[in-house]
């Protein structure tokens, strides 16, 4: 008896308080995106959009979702309380991700066809300015002062960091081959990413443009051509790092005090892109092979789920 | 018979269970070799058999899993199970021994009913085989064979159910072996068929597709259904329909097992008459 009510103390001390949250992911197959109910993971509502939706952007107010329809070469928004898509603003060719500033007004977009980035003002809807920067941009990303915006450009193998008030690129770091994806750490100080082919990702002092440290991976089960490192999650206390290795179908642990790769956790085939939840307890990440998410415990660093969604699923966003 | 049954007192029954368990328990300890063999086994084939496939069965997801696993953590059930059929085996073969000794007819000239002495080998032989499942899980663990710590708990009740049927089976089967070294014949022919034929090692599903005959010999099979119901409980779920079957097979094999060592009626009624003593 004894045993059996620990056992439901330890379950009832386990269970997360009720916390409503919707998961959003883009399926870049089937052009649409599911929409998930954060404590059940049941699929609420799969809306369509346009063609080959891909990174996908919350409003800071919570209230629209910005979806880069790649196919469709223009950025939709969907609002979060009709789900429907009510305004698309303009992009050039192939928009495939993006970074909003801070202020949430301003969208930066990598232009992956066009070899630069645009500048989109949201509430005129319309493209202010062009800045040039490397092939195939894909990987963008806005410093916490607001002042810096980072693009990596996949084919150039560069991080450009571009003044925001100038709309100049001011310096450009060579990483790994095809770099796809950067983020800011908390404080501004430092700059992650990962670049695919290489299958590393470059920690970069945001100051000096210097390249501190390259992470790199091994599993022995895995081909080495087959880790390639994409989404980045760095946990809000900046503790934890996630690195999502492609079609290693793993995802990365990486303490970074250290910088050493504490874990690796199987999840689903060609993992992409992974978004926290509210509390941070959770880490989703989106399998593009798999059609499905997987749900990291982010402090027991267990693979607990992993749930269908759509077709190719590639972004992945968490609204309160 | 009966008045010196009606005599005992409850104590007196469970003096001769704890009698049988306790000597059960004594005879698994002081055998090292057995302990350890029986130790050894299952680990062989967690470290070394399925270090082969780590990769093969990542690539889809089957209840009671709810995610990705590694092949490690699929055969982990199954090699319980064989702990607990290798267990049953031992116990029946050491029936066999006791009976070739002389030890069993002490046992059956006590004044307790024979379902009843029958009934607590097999709970003795059960209680051996738990313990070393619990030991099999504990080392397991640093393999990181982690299933939810209340899962430990949960997997107690299959582990008896599944350890009565495999047991009774043994019983069973050691009441239609005439002497011990046919045993080895039995470890071949129930033993591994069995083993290979379950879920222990692949999935249903794998099986289906390379087998239709196959498939559905290892849905006959009752030890499938002992692995998938210890599976399912390990990770806080129930699988009816193998508890059903584990519970039909149960029933059978002992009521086979209480029925064949019946002087009166059974095998070995024959071969204990009054000529070949």
């Amino acid at each position: 008896m004894k045993p059996a009510l620990l056992a439901l103390a330890c379950l009832l001390l386990a269970s997360r308080p009720a916390f409503a949250y919707r998961i959003f992911v883009s399926n870049e197959k089937d052009n649409t995106i599911t929409v998930l109910d954060g404590e059940t993971l049941n699929i609420v509502q799969t809306v369509d959009v346009g063609a080959r939706p891909r990174g996908i952007v919350l409003s800071k107010d919570g209230k629209s979702l910005y979806i880069c329809t790649s196919d469709a070469d223009h950025i939709e928004v969907l609002d979060l309380a009709t789900l429907t898509v009510n305004r698309v603003l303009p992009a050039y060719k192939d928009p495939e991700f993006m970074a909003l500033s801070n202020d949430g007004n301003t969208l930066y977009v990598a232009n992956e066809n066009n070899s630069q980035v645009s500048v989109l003002d949201i509430p005129q809807g319309r493209i202010v300015s062009e800045i040039p920067v490397g092939v195939e941009p894909e990987g963008m990303a806005v410093s916490p002062d607001g002042k810096t915006v980072v693009c990596t450009s996949e084919t150039t193998s560069m991080v450009h960091f571009i003044d925001v008030a100038t709309h100049t690129v001011t310096a450009s770091v060579l990483v790994g081959t095809r770099p796809r994806f950067a983020v800011f750490t908390k404080d501004g100080d430092r700059v992650w990413a990962s670049s695919e082919v290489a299958g590393t990702v470059a920690i970069i002092d945001a100051h000096s443009h210097k390249i501190l440290h390259t992470i790199h991976f091994s599993l022995p089960e895995v081909p080495k051509a087959a880790i390639q490192a994409v989404g980045i999650n760095i946990t809000a206390d900046g503790k934890t790092a996630f690195v999502d290795l492609g079609p290693a179908n793993r995802v990365a642990v990486i303490d970074t005090d250290t910088l050493a790769v504490k874990k690796y956790l199987l999840v689903g085939q060609r993992v992409w892109h992974g978004a926290f939840s509210p509390d941070q307890s959770l880490l989703f990440v989106a399998n593009g092979v798999s059609n499905d998410m997987s749900v990291i415990d982010v402090k027991a660093l267990e693979v607990t789920q992993s749930v269908p969604v759509g077709q190719a699923p590639w972004g992945i966003a968490v609204a309160p | 018979m009966t008045t010196r049954l009606a005599t005992a007192s409850r104590a007196a029954w469970l003096t001769c269970l704890a009698g049988i368990i306790r000597r059960e328990g004594l005879r698994w300890l002081g055998q090292r070799g057995r302990f350890l063999s029986a130790l050894v086994r299952p680990l062989l084939w967690l470290v070394v058999f399925a270090a082969g496939f780590h990769f093969v069965l990542g690539v889809s997801i089957i209840p009671p899993y709810r995610t990705y696993i590694p092949y490690e953590v699929y055969i982990a059930p199954g090699l319980i199970g064989m702990v607990q059929l290798f267990a049953s085996m031992q116990s029946a073969l050491s029936m066999v021994y006791d009976r070739e000794m002389g030890s069993m007819r002490l046992l059956l000239v006590s004044p307790f009913p024979r379902w009843f002495l029958l009934t607590g080998k097999l709970f003795a032989g059960v209680a051996v085989s738990i313990v070393q499942v619990y030991i099999f899980l504990a080392i397991a663990w640093f393999w990181d064979i982690r299933p939810p710590a209340i899962g430990y708990l949960c997997v107690l009740p299959a582990l008896i159910l599944a350890g009565l049927m495999l047991g009774a089976l043994g019983l069973l089967l050691s009441s239609l072996i005439r002497q011990l070294e046919n045993f080895a014949g039995v470890m071949n022919f129930v033993i591994f068929p069995m083993f290979f034929t379950s879920s222990a090692l692949y999935p249903l599903w794998r099986m289906q597709e390379a087998s239709l005959t196959l498939w559905r010999a290892a849905e006959a099979n009752p030890f499938t259904h002992a692995v998938e119901l210890i599976r399912f409980a390990l990770y806080v779920r129930i699988a009816p329909l193998s508890a059903l079957v584990v519970c039909a097979y149960l029933a059978i094999f002992l009521a086979g097992a209480i029925f064949f060592y019946d002087p009166g009626r059974g095998l070995l009624a024959r071969r204990l008459g009054p000529g070949m003593e």
